[in-house]
């Protein structure tokens, strides 16, 4: 418990800051909504003429912007984005920083198992991002009832959207944390995580543009992409299966791997 | 009883080597000095106690137990200072302090108050505001607070001032008089000479001898040392002295024999000061280090 206190005090600010930064985010792309939904026909038929690949690399594809939903799966391609690069640099973090710190000696002396500690960090962490996800909850839904004009708005493809937010993050959570635990030493988290979320980006955006269904598998911007989501009312499913299972093998891993690792010497 | 047990233990980091079956014992109230060069392996020995890294063989005990089994079991009666101390940058003293002690299971507050004051440590600053003495300082106390049954020491009294060397050899000494066992790591072997009742040497990651510090200086080589301009020091070219040497009309050497043949020698010459001392450990071990 106090290993779980600690981590998720030094976790706190950050989490804030995330958790507001991704809500005005929401914020600021819902109030333009009104602004165009009169001209949404005129938009739709703009997007029709696009380069199919451009739509693509840019989530654009069937996006109907006639009705706020179909808006907000644009808006929510931008909060998975941020939601990646913040559970990414936690995993990343959650161990490695102990170590780049030179903190470990202290920890790992004390009498304590090491899957307790990875047990509470990975526990504050969790807490940190569920709030995160909370907040994502509440924004979108006090927004779009904000702007969505009056309309009754379908809810059960937001609600899907939503919830798939618990394993969008654990899967950049938890691979985070397994490569933190395959490297050597990380001397900076920021690289890393803005290397594993824009990969994953990008690699859904060129191969969706490519046109045939390979690397982008392993991509979970693929597995919940929220087009799809809207579109059909469910998820993806053969796909969505990758997420759970990379989850499952990247935190088994990380617990073998933590319990066996040599934690270097400051000198 | 044996309070740490090592046989055969060995660690690779991958190709390079840390120890090679380094075996030892130390005993229940001893001062245990473990001394070599930088690199000589003597953090590696110490991180292994810990199970902070793993040997690549061997085994090691603590209390009787092996020491990845029932680590964090033993190390509930383990203090630990590490040569260099990092804390969380941004808590303050107490804190650390306090988060320190939460892992122990008896109440650490009283002895933490104690052990603060007499290192006349700050308790309401930051740890990123401390100067590298005053976090050695930081280190002491959590090292200390959960009044362990052994105190791993790695080379400690580096940044520490003079005086606050002399607390903390005491505060070892007097933790060591209520029954607790202290392995101490150093390259300095003044310190170690000063508090240790038994020393290792290790070097290249192998111990090459195991020996007890007052034996060590009582049975082996006086130093001599005499002043006088016409002392002649081919006299002393006899059996038993050695590191012969005359500069500025003072004769050094060392002397390991019977102490009569010496001063009969003396006697014979017109000498203006005399002095005849046990030689430090750094003197004796000077070969080990060579």
């Amino acid at each position: 418990m106090n290993i779980y206190k600690q981590e998720f005090k030094m976790h706190f600010k950050s989490m804030v800051i995330w958790s507001l930064s991704i809500a005005c985010l929401i914020f600021v792309y819902l109030a333009i909504y009104p602004s165009f939904a009169k001209d949404a026909e005129l938009l739709n038929r703009v997007l029709s003429s696009f380069p199919k690949e451009f739509l693509i690399a840019f989530g654009m594809t069937d996006v109907d912007l006639s009705n706020i939903v179909g808006f907000y799966g644009l808006v929510f391609l931008f909060v998975q984005i941020c939601l990646s690069i913040q559970a990414a640099n936690y995993g990343f973090s959650l161990v490695s920083i102990e170590e780049t710190e030179l903190t470990a000696d202290f920890l790992l002396a004390k009498p304590v198992r090491r899957t307790q500690i990875l047990t509470s960090k990975l526990l504050a962490a969790i807490t940190c991002l569920t709030i995160t996800n909370i907040v994502v909850w509440i924004s979108s839904f006090v927004f779009l009832n904000t702007y969505s004009g009056g309309k009754a708005i379908e809810t059960k493809p937001i609600i899907l959207l939503l919830l798939s937010i618990v394993i969008f993050q654990a899967f950049f959570f938890s691979v985070g944390m397994l490569i933190s635990l395959l490297v050597k030493r990380i001397r900076s988290v920021t690289p890393y995580s803005m290397a594993l979320a824009f990969g994953m980006y990008v690699l859904n955006a060129f191969g969706g543009m490519i046109g045939k269904e390979t690397l982008e598998i392993i991509s979970p911007f693929k597995h919940f992409e929220p087009n799809y989501i809207i579109k059909h009312s469910g998820y993806n499913f053969p796909m969505a299966w990758i997420s759970v299972s990379a989850i499952l093998i990247s935190v088994v891993g990380s617990y073998v791997l933590y319990s066996k690792r040599n934690i270097r010497s400051a000198v | 009883m044996s309070i740490i047990e090592v046989n055969n233990l060995t660690k690779y980091y991958g190709k390079a080597r840390g120890i090679v079956n380094v075996s030892f014992n130390v005993d229940e109230g001893e001062i245990f000095g473990f001394v070599g060069p930088n690199g000589a392996g003597k953090s590696t020995t110490i991180r292994l106690l810990l199970s902070l890294i793993f040997p690549s063989g061997g085994e090691a005990k603590i209390f009787g137990k092996d020491c990845i089994k029932y680590g964090p079991e033993l190390r509930q009666e383990i203090g630990y200072l590490p040569s260099e101390v990092f804390y969380y940058e941004r808590m303050k003293v107490i804190d650390l302090l306090k988060y320190s002690a939460s892992f122990y299971k008896k109440d650490c507050t009283k002895r933490m108050v104690e052990l603060s004051e007499l290192m006349e440590l700050d308790l309401n600053r930051r740890i990123d505001d401390l100067s590298y003495g005053n976090k050695k300082k930081v280190g002491i106390v959590q090292g200390l607070l959960h009044q362990p049954k052994l105190i791993l020491l790695d080379e400690p009294t580096s940044g520490l001032d003079p005086l606050m060397q002399r607390k903390f050899f005491n505060l070892i000494k007097e933790e060591n008089k209520r029954g607790v066992t202290v392995f101490f790591s150093s390259h300095i072997l003044g310190e170690v000479q000063k508090l240790c009742n038994r020393v290792a040497i290790i070097k290249e990651g192998s111990i090459i001898d195991i020996q007890d510090i007052e034996k060590l200086q009582k049975d082996t080589y006086k130093k001599v040392r005499i002043l006088g301009s016409e002392v002649d020091e081919k006299r002393f070219e006899i059996e038993g002295v050695s590191k012969l040497e005359k500069n500025n009309g003072a004769v050094n050497f060392f002397f390991k024999g019977d102490i009569n043949q010496i001063t009969r020698i003396i006697s014979e010459q017109r000498i203006t000061d005399l002095t005849i001392e046990e030689p430090t450990l750094e003197e004796i071990f000077m070969h080990y280090y060579e």
